[in-house]
């Protein structure tokens, strides 16, 4: 049988590549590469829709609507990557949010100290919910789902009789109204293109000296050679409008932690073990509960942090912060970009990526004013086919193994 | 019966009792493993076959009985009590990561970090994990993997069952328990699976293996030993005995009384 031969390891060469690439699509790891196609056409579409789709002044706002949920989103990433859910995250960043907002306006904090206490209040709730969880041996998403009608609850009590509270001009809206100036704007993203190189190119050269298979050099030339162009591409069409948003950098640099987080870490490789298999962790020794409480805090505070975000671009927080349709772009939007909802699969990336394909069909559905009607069944309709897509990359790969 | 002492044993147990309520799943069990020596433990279902396992392997205390390894007494009542003495198990199920690469299963738990400035960002050390990995897998004559990075979800059976082994193997045990290796492999995977089995005997290990196949056991075991109602019913140098006489001694058939077998006739 064919199941009894090893497979070739990759040996270069255009024939490699294709292998290699047959072999990711297969063990369904070349999502970022269908995530790309699947931008390119919902951005096809809504460019020949309406020509103001592409300008650089909606496409830095599409950067700007959707920090807040990229960064919940990589929250999202973390638990989903465990097998596990959390419902919780939207009401969690409205409620922090709006925490945030009444200690500035009402009570006269600084809003430094009021952003760390939003942080603070997310961690504490993931821990709750972690605890709940492990302690009791109540599935995630019935913790979290009570959770979040609680968190609503508690929001609408500490917003109080107006319902509304304007954070006017502080530390927290300048988070997503600061705009960097071109030459800073380049200055970053030749940094980013400098450490991506550096990083992928010592990291193969280590591996040569050690005598261990390389990655073929064109598949790096081609994967950094994208990766370079992404940033370019960020940067000069961020320079074409307002400059460069800090909040794109922060949320950059809060994936890049979690990535390496998750990718290079003993925690992070413990966070897939148990979403592959719970038992083989826990059998390997891995403290199981302790890393879900843990995941779980995280989720929650990057939760927080999104509804930060939320309220500075809104410059405002009220009593629909974190409600609507923030929890369901949150968790599909990694979905989407190929983290399994079944756990032990995926990256922190997909978060980022969720985000821009999310956010590019709602903002060229506003774009072209479509009805609210339409906009939820084109949504709905998306994250059903790529769960399905999902779901089908997995049974084949179930198929390869019994084989 | 084996002529060796009990001292030379690396792991000896002496009258091993268990039960279950009314349910006497050991009573009075001797066994022994030497290094260098597979020993096939067989018997028919609820035998007691598992129940001595899980009493080795720290899963499962027994009610009574002496634990001796490496001549001195000693006590398993954690899982971590075997491994610490150098006692790993691979279970049937593996207990493996679909959605890791082999190296990461293979150090699951036991990730090396990185030296110098890196530990401080916990980073791993990848190539030094995979670097053993290959020559781990290698010193096993493992051939069939030779990639390390592959997810382990899409090996065959046959390399799924050498990952699991040679994971057990990092410790650097001296006693290896594995329980139904070939169950459910098909020809050419089992015998990669025996392969690997002969290679730990080979390099001095005591190897413990359960099994329902006596095709398997015959071909790797040097003894074996027969379980029958939760009693140590018979002992078998492999090279002495006939298929017919351990059939008989599982199923509690008395020696000689089988009409026609050849080894009683002759």
């Amino acid at each position: 049988m064919s199941a009894d031969d090893a497979p070739e390891t990759s040996t270069g060469g255009v024939g490699g590549m294709i292998r290699e690439l047959g072999r990711k699509l297969a063990q369904g790891e070349a999502g970022p590469l269908l995530v790309l196609l699947m931008v390119a056409v919902i951005w096809t579409f809504f460019q020949f829709q309406n020509d103001r789709f592409l300008s650089a002044g909606n496409l830095t706002n599409l950067m700007l609507q959707q920090a807040a949920v990229a960064t919940i989103s990589i929250g999202v990433v973390l638990i989903l990557l465990l097998g596990e859910i959390d419902l919780s995250v939207g009401a969690v960043s409205g409620l922090c949010a709006s925490v945030m907002a009444v200690l500035v306006v009402n009570q006269g904090v600084s809003p430094v100290l009021a952003v760390v206490a939003a942080l603070v209040l997310g961690a504490t709730i993931g821990l709750f919910n972690g605890f709940m969880i492990t302690r009791f041996r109540i599935p995630s998403f019935v913790v979290t789902l009570a959770g979040s009608l609680t968190w609503v609850g508690v929001q609408l009590l500490v917003l109080g009789q107006t319902g509304t509270i304007n954070l006017g001009d502080n530390f927290i809206t300048q988070l997503t109204t600061t705009f960097f100036s071109p030459l800073i704007g380049w200055i970053v993203a030749v940094l980013a293109i400098v450490l991506t190189v550096a990083v992928a190119v010592l990291g193969r050269s280590h591996r040569q000296k050690t005598g261990l298979p390389v990655e073929p050099a064109r598949s790096l030339l081609v994967r950094t050679g994208v990766i370079g162009a992404a940033f370019i591409a960020v940067v000069l069409v961020a320079n074409q409008d307002r400059g460069l948003p800090l909040v794109v950098c922060i949320v950059f640099a809060l994936a890049l932690a979690f990535a390496y987080l998750t990718e290079h870490t003993r925690f992070g490789r413990h966070v897939f073990a148990i979403g592959g298999n719970a038992e083989a962790a826990r059998r390997a020794g891995i403290k199981i509960d302790h890393v879900r409480i843990l995941v779980f805090t995280l989720g929650s505070t990057l939760a927080a942090a999104g509804g930060v975000l939320g309220a500075s671009r809104l410059m405002a927080v009220n009593q629909s912060s974190g409600s609507s349709d923030l929890l369901l772009m949150a968790i599909a939007g990694p979905v989407i970009a190929g983290t399994s909802l079944f756990g032990g699969r995926g990256t922190v990336w997909s978060a980022i990526l969720g985000a821009v394909v999310i956010g590019s069909i709602a903002n060229g559905m506003n774009l072209l004013a479509f009805a609210s009607s339409v906009k939820f069944i084109v949504t709905g309709a998306v994250l059903i086919a790529a769960v399905t897509i999902e779901s089908v990359t997995r049974m084949r790969r179930r198929g390869t193994q019994v084989t | 019966m084996s002529a060796t002492s009990s001292a030379s044993y690396l792991l000896s147990l002496k009258g091993v009792s268990k039960a279950f309520g009314a349910n006497q799943a050991l009573s009075g069990v001797d066994f022994e493993v030497g290094a260098g020596e597979v020993v096939a433990l067989v018997g028919d279902n609820g035998a007691g076959k598992s129940t001595l396992v899980k009493a080795i392997a720290g899963v499962q205390l027994c009610d009574q009985g002496e634990f001796h390894f490496k001549g001195k007494p000693v006590r398993i009542s954690s899982p971590q009590d075997a491994t610490a003495l150098g006692i790993a198990t691979v279970y049937q199920d593996l207990a493996l990561c679909d959605n890791l690469d082999v190296v990461a299963n293979l150090y699951l738990g036991r990730e090396v970090f990185a030296t110098g400035a890196a530990r401080g960002a916990f980073l791993i050390d990848e190539t030094t994990m995979e670097q053993n990995s290959l020559k781990l897998l290698q010193a096993l004559a493992v051939t069939t993997i030779q990639d390390v990075r592959v997810h382990v979800g899409s090996l065959s059976g046959g390399q799924r069952q050498a990952v699991a082994i040679a994971r057990s193997l990092l410790g650097e045990p001296s006693v290896v328990l594995l329980d139904e290796p070939t169950a459910a492999l098909g020809v050419s995977q089992t015998e990669q699976v025996l392969a690997l089995i002969g290679t730990l005997r080979d390099r001095g290990l005591g190897v413990v293996v359960i099994s329902h196949n006596l095709e398997n056991v015959f071909a790797v075991a040097d003894r074996i030993v027969v379980l029958r109602l939760g009693k140590r019913s018979a002992t078998f140098d492999v090279r002495g005995v006939s298929r017919e006489d351990v059939v008989a001694a599982i199923t509690g058939a008395e020696f000689g009384l089988k009409p026609g077998s050849p080894k009683e006739a002759s």
